[in-house]
């Protein structure tokens, strides 16, 4: 129990500071995809540095901890290789949980057995107030960001239903429990194992009934949110277990996260307070479709869209979480390569909160190897509708509704929007008329003269197009 | 108290240097980001590590709860940079402009 902060060598510091630092370079390679791959290398060997560092201070060749590496290590590496594109968003969260869980037991042992950690006051007797005051906060984040992630991943995978759960008297449950977490944190100084337990218990409550509110399609904001949480836990275990690296990465990813939500917010136009208070964004959301139903559309098939495009110049490509469902990305690539030999130009155009994900169509088309300079982002490639002639609309919709620029009432106004109604022509993909976009707003490009709706699963509706174009 | 304060002080510039460089990433690889976020926050594993190699004067429970962590970081620090790197494996560009090069 001798342990004190003093004795901590100074090159175990500096190879701490490397790990972090590596860390940084890691998110900086990802500015382009031609550096993001050393950039992933940078990240391995920051943390094959701060966890070689910690064995060799703490002790090295335990069998137990190398068995308890390699037990992790091999699922983790399994489940990295096996998991298909489109379970990234569960994927994620899942992986969320686990850091969550993991800072959550780190405190936990940290509270057991203080000595070990280098926490105790200097007289030896008693965990300083500073550092029970960082581990409440770590222990306390680490178990939203567990239950949290758990009912995510659940929503995501299907395993629970996407639409919100509203329990009533909710906001006031939350601020209470949020109050009481606090308080708890605050008066932890006071020290008694109650407590703490109350801290997890109340964390892990309020963890959960955040998520269960909130709707399928809201899902890119919770993911991203939770990520933020994930690094803010390791934060605050860093600061007690007074690591340089943890509180570096834990800001970085933190900050990171943040940044995610505040994108996926402004796509969306909604603030980020009424994202969190949910109830926004049920996966069938029908109110307002039953008064729309008998206004007249143009419906075409396979080969009409085949002809249209074959005929055409340029075609843009608006992916959206229909063609996520369907796994329509190869088929749609196909479709992309045979136009192409056509002479037709072929672009893809990405919404923001497309997706379950952030980036969430850009992992799917390239797993589909569509060339990444090929797709484009909302502000660079919207001009271009005026100027093609066709714009395919496959699985999205709210995204490419011209409500949200026109119509001051709509749930939706005021969310930035593809402009596909200026192309000549509109194909756009879905798999009935009845169901609206998940903000349940009823779509007019549906019903324009030079709009055609394919009324089919995206995927096979696209194998049915490739076959007419082949 | 004092040891707070340089800690602190690490803390909020990487928080300045995380929303400039976060800032800097491209859309398009916005889920490899949070992927690799998620294996570096991992590094938390240095702190299971430390509960589960206290050999001595610990309790026996902090050591377990300790290498349970160790396996769940574990997992996602494989786990993460495994995917991550499947996926920026897939980011291609037009093969023509390969060969203009």
């Amino acid at each position: 129990m001798t342990e004190v902060i003093a004795t901590t060598p100074a090159w175990v510091m500096l190879a701490y500071l490397v790990a972090g630092v590596l860390f940084i370079l890691a998110l900086r390679g990802l500015s382009s995809p031609e550096t993001s791959q050393q950039g992933n290398r940078f990240g391995m060997i920051g943390m094959g540095i701060a966890v070689a560092t910690t064995l060799i201070v703490h002790g090295v060749g335990l069998p137990l901890i190398i068995g308890a590496v390699a037990i992790g290590g091999g699922i983790g590496f399994v489940i990295a290789r096996r998991i298909a594109m489109t379970a990234m968003p569960q994927l994620v969260a899942g992986f969320h949980s686990l850091v969550g869980l993991a800072a959550v037991l780190v405190a936990i042992a940290a509270y057991m057995n203080p000595g070990a950690f280098g926490i105790l006051n200097p007289d030896g007797q008693d965990i300083a107030t500073a550092s029970k005051i960082e581990m409440g906060l770590g222990v306390a984040i680490g178990a939203i960001t567990f239950s949290g992630s758990i009912i995510a991943f659940l929503k995501l995978n299907g395993n629970m239903g996407g639409a919100p759960i509203m329990l009533p008297g909710r906001h006031i449950i939350n601020l209470s429990l949020l109050a009481a977490i606090l308080i708890l944190v605050g008066v932890f100084g006071l020290q008694t194992p109650l407590l703490f337990t109350m801290i997890v218990v109340a964390s892990l409550a309020i963890g959960f009934l955040l998520i269960i509110p909130i709707g399928g399609a809201d899902m890119p904001v919770v993911v991203s949110m939770l990520n933020s949480y994930s690094g803010w836990a390791a934060a605050a275990m860093g600061f007690t277990l007074q690591n340089t690296a943890m509180i570096i990465t834990g800001a970085l990813v933190g900050s990171s996260g943040a940044i995610l939500s505040y994108i996926m917010c402004r796509a969306m136009n909604r603030s980020f307070i009424s994202v969190i208070a949910g109830g926004f964004g049920g996966d069938a959301a029908v109110a307002g479709g039953a008064a729309a139903e008998a206004r007249p559309y143009k419906r075409g098939s396979a080969e009409d869209a085949a002809f249209v495009m074959k005929n055409a110049e340029s075609v843009i490509i608006v992916p959206g979480y229909g063609m996520a469902v369907s796994q329509a990305q190869h088929a749609l690539r196909e479709m992309g390569d045979l136009l192409k030999k056509e002479g037709v130009s072929v672009k893809y155009a990405i919404h923001p909160v497309a997706g379950r994900m952030p980036g969430h169509m850009n992992v799917l088309l390239a797993e589909a190897n569509v060339p990444y300079d090929e797709v484009f982002e909302l502000e660079d490639i919207n001009g271009e509708f005026a100027q093609c002639d066709v714009a395919f609309v496959i699985g999205a919709n709210d995204v490419t509704n011209p409500l949200a620029k026109t119509d001051k009432t709509s749930p939706i106004y005021g969310m930035p929007v593809l402009d596909v109604e200026k192309a000549k022509t509109v194909l756009f993909v879905k798999r009935s008329m009845g169901g609206a976009g998940y903000a349940g707003v009823d779509n007019p490009v549906f019903y324009m003269d030079n709009t055609m709706m394919l009324l089919a699963d995206a995927k096979k509706m696209v194998e049915a197009i490739n076959k007419d174009l082949g | 108290m004092e040891h707070l304060i340089p800690q602190l002080s690490i803390f909020v510039l990487a928080c300045f240097v995380g929303y400039y460089v976060v800032w800097s990433v491209t859309p398009a690889l916005h889920t490899p980001l949070m992927a690799v976020t998620n294996a570096i926050s991992s590094v938390i594993i240095v702190g299971a590590l430390v509960a589960a190699s206290a050999a001595t004067g610990g309790s026996e429970t902090s050591k377990w709860l300790g290498l349970g962590a160790v396996v769940l970081a574990s997992v996602n620090i494989f786990g993460g940079f495994a995917v991550t790197q499947r996926m920026l494996g897939m980011y291609k560009k037009k093969e023509r402009k390969a060969e203009a090069k």
